[in-house]
């Protein structure tokens, strides 16, 4: 923190700062005291499975709704006070955006463009710029509607970014796509947030959370139920595993019996895969001593690795304990 | 952390992009949304095809079905059918499916993000339906002067009318955008839309009102589309309208005009109050 604060007083405010929010639809209670604070120049990760809550507050932080209760920041501004405010500073994209699909890309461009405040002039110059930064120059002219899903998943991502936007919204950006779609998408988003932006970004699937975002806050039924930098998360959901897997059945319990000083708890033996997994304290300690007794006894192993629990595990983990 | 705090805020292509200096004005907002309208209504040629054949379809099965069957006193039945279909032609119009398909897409979620006067794309909605409804009543007219439609109020009377026929028009488009956004899907705008059918034919628009039951007569001949195809035939037909039609053309037009504005009225705020909580 040793650098000069910048001059603007609010471009240092956490990007989005939410207090208590709610907002129920009937009996149905969407956002049940939702607090969260998204660092500024970072990218921002809403995690939870669908009907966690993700949609409705991505829709609050973009005034397409007001909550029924709690305070809500984005960018230093007050968005349930001055709405007119946060959008212009606000980029919307995902699966509560849309393009024009009888119009061209450019002309899907020009037009957001123009209605984020560009005279004609500097919306076409900025929906060039978009075009080449989203690799869809080739295809600007064409109309929408023969694009690819994944071509207009980027023409929506362009659109919400015409207007210079400081705080980038990304409702579910992948959802539905196939999978080499999807990892082009990601290649794209983070050619873009590139150097530190402003980015909310919701997700239902862990791996993407865990490609793209920064910091990660996990939701269900409405509330927070976690937070921290993908590492903190798998790290605070259990310990490191050691996982063996020897060359011949008959060395299983050999294997067992060098792995069972190390672990917290008895090793875990899978005698059809003949393999054997134990949960250490200190991972690659105990797996350099692993590696060094195995040595010693001269055991035929096929593999044998250390792996942290995956973003899965935590999720079930967290969201097990609080239901 | 470092280079967060003095990187300056905002995503890295923006760098390349003036930030807009002022957000967009009613104006800027309406035309910009109206130009995407009429384009998209442009591109699709079936839509094109569609309303001019349905209309032309409507005009030629009333002109030779059921028209000898009506009784028109005076005047030729073809040149009552006529202003009648310019008049209500939007009620026919597709803005409420329209509405409805930008409510399902996200587009409105999208533009609701924007830094924009938000009625003003539902003024922008009304704008292009009148202008594509202009496209409808040009085709009705024209294959009708072929069906033996005459023009006798003189150039200023058919200018008059035709004028009228743009603000009827424009105030059906704010009563179809308020169905769009109330039907919640396309699907179910076309069928909320069929709800203003009584509105068309309880009136005098296709027969006349003396043939109806008398608990109806006072419905239909006190209501907008009564006043409004008065107008317009008043002012097509020229001559002694007392005694062709039953008032003056003053009667009707002005009539017409303050029904119209009422529709304008009415729907424009229940829809801009509607679009601002979607």
């Amino acid at each position: 923190m040793s650098s000069p604060l910048p001059p603007s007083g609010s471009s240092d405010a956490p990007t989005i700062e939410a207090s208590g929010l709610r907002k129920h639809y009937g009996d149905v209670h969407a956002l049940a005291g939702l607090d969260l604070v998204a660092p500024a120049g970072q990218v921002t990760a809403v995690l939870g499975p669908n009907g966690a809550g993700k949609t409705t507050f991505v829709k609050a932080v973009a005034t397409l709704l007001k909550p029924d209760a709690g305070s809500l920041r984005v960018a230093g501004i007050d968005a349930i006070a001055r709405p007119d405010l946060v959008r212009r500073v606000i980029g919307l994209a995902g699966q509560n955006a849309a393009v024009e699909p009888a119009l061209t890309g450019r002309e899907n461009l020009v037009m957001v463009a123009r209605l984020f405040g560009h005279d004609a002039k500097a919306a076409r110059a900025a929906a060039q710029v978009v075009l080449d930064e989203i690799g869809l120059s080739d295809d600007a002219d064409r109309p929408v509607k023969g694009y690819s899903g994944g071509m207009r998943r980027r023409l929506d991502l362009g659109a919400s970014l015409v207007g210079a936007p400081r705080v980038l919204l990304l409702d579910e950006p992948t959802t539905g796509l196939d999978p080499r779609t999807r990892l082009e998408l990601w290649d794209s988003i983070r050619s873009l947030v590139r150097g530190g932006t402003d980015v909310l970004l919701t997700t239902q699937y862990l791996e993407e959370a865990d490609q793209l975002a920064d910091y990660i806050v996990i939701v269900d039924h409405g509330r927070v139920i976690a937070t921290g930098t993908p590492t903190e998360l798998k790290t605070r959901a259990g310990l490191d595993v050691i996982e063996v897997r020897v060359r011949h059945a008959v060395d299983i319990a050999a294997i067992a019996e060098v792995l069972a000083p190390l672990g917290t708890e008895p090793p875990h033996l899978d005698e059809p895969a003949r393999r054997v997994a134990v949960p250490v304290q200190d991972g690659t300690r105990a797996l350099t001593e692993a590696v060094r007794m195995i040595g010693e006894r001269e055991i035929a192993l096929d593999d044998i690795g250390l792996r942290r629990p995956t973003l899965d595990e935590v999720f079930l983990t967290l969201t097990g304990a609080t239901s | 952390m470092n280079t967060s705090l003095t990187a300056p805020s905002g995503v890295s292509i923006s760098a390349s992009i003036r930030q807009p200096p002022n957000p967009p004005g009613v104006w800027s907002t309406a035309t910009t949304y109206a130009g995407r309208t009429i384009r998209q209504f442009i591109r699709t040629p079936q839509l094109l095809v569609v309303s001019a054949v349905t209309s032309t379809m409507f005009l030629l099965i009333f002109r030779f079905v059921f028209g000898g069957a009506i009784q028109t006193g005076g005047v030729k039945y073809v040149n009552l059918l006529i202003p009648a279909l310019a008049a209500v032609s939007g009620l026919f119009a597709g803005g409420a499916v329209g509405v409805a398909e930008d409510m399902e897409t996200g587009m409105f979620d999208r533009l609701r993000s924007l830094p924009i006067p938000r009625p003003a794309i539902l003024l922008g909605r009304a704008m292009a339906d009148t202008a594509l409804n202009m496209w409808g009543t040009i085709i009705t007219v024209l294959v009708g002067f072929l069906v033996g439609f005459r023009i006798d109020g003189g150039f200023l009377g058919a200018l008059a009318a035709l004028g009228l026929c743009v603000v009827f028009s424009t105030s059906f488009a704010w009563l179809m955008i308020f169905l769009g956004l109330v039907s919640g899907s396309a699907q179910a705008a076309q069928g909320i839309a069929f709800s203003v059918f009584p509105l068309i034919f309880v009136s005098s628009a296709y027969v006349p009102v003396e043939s109806m039951p008398d608990w109806l007569q006072p419905i239909a001949e006190n209501q907008p589309v009564t006043a409004m195809v008065g107008a317009v035939r008043a002012l097509v037909l020229g001559g002694d309208t007392e005694m062709l039609l039953g008032h003056t053309t003053t009667w009707f037009v002005v009539r017409s005009l303050l029904w119209s504005a009422v529709i304008l009225v009415v729907f424009a705020a229940l829809s801009a109050r509607r679009f601002a909580k979607l």
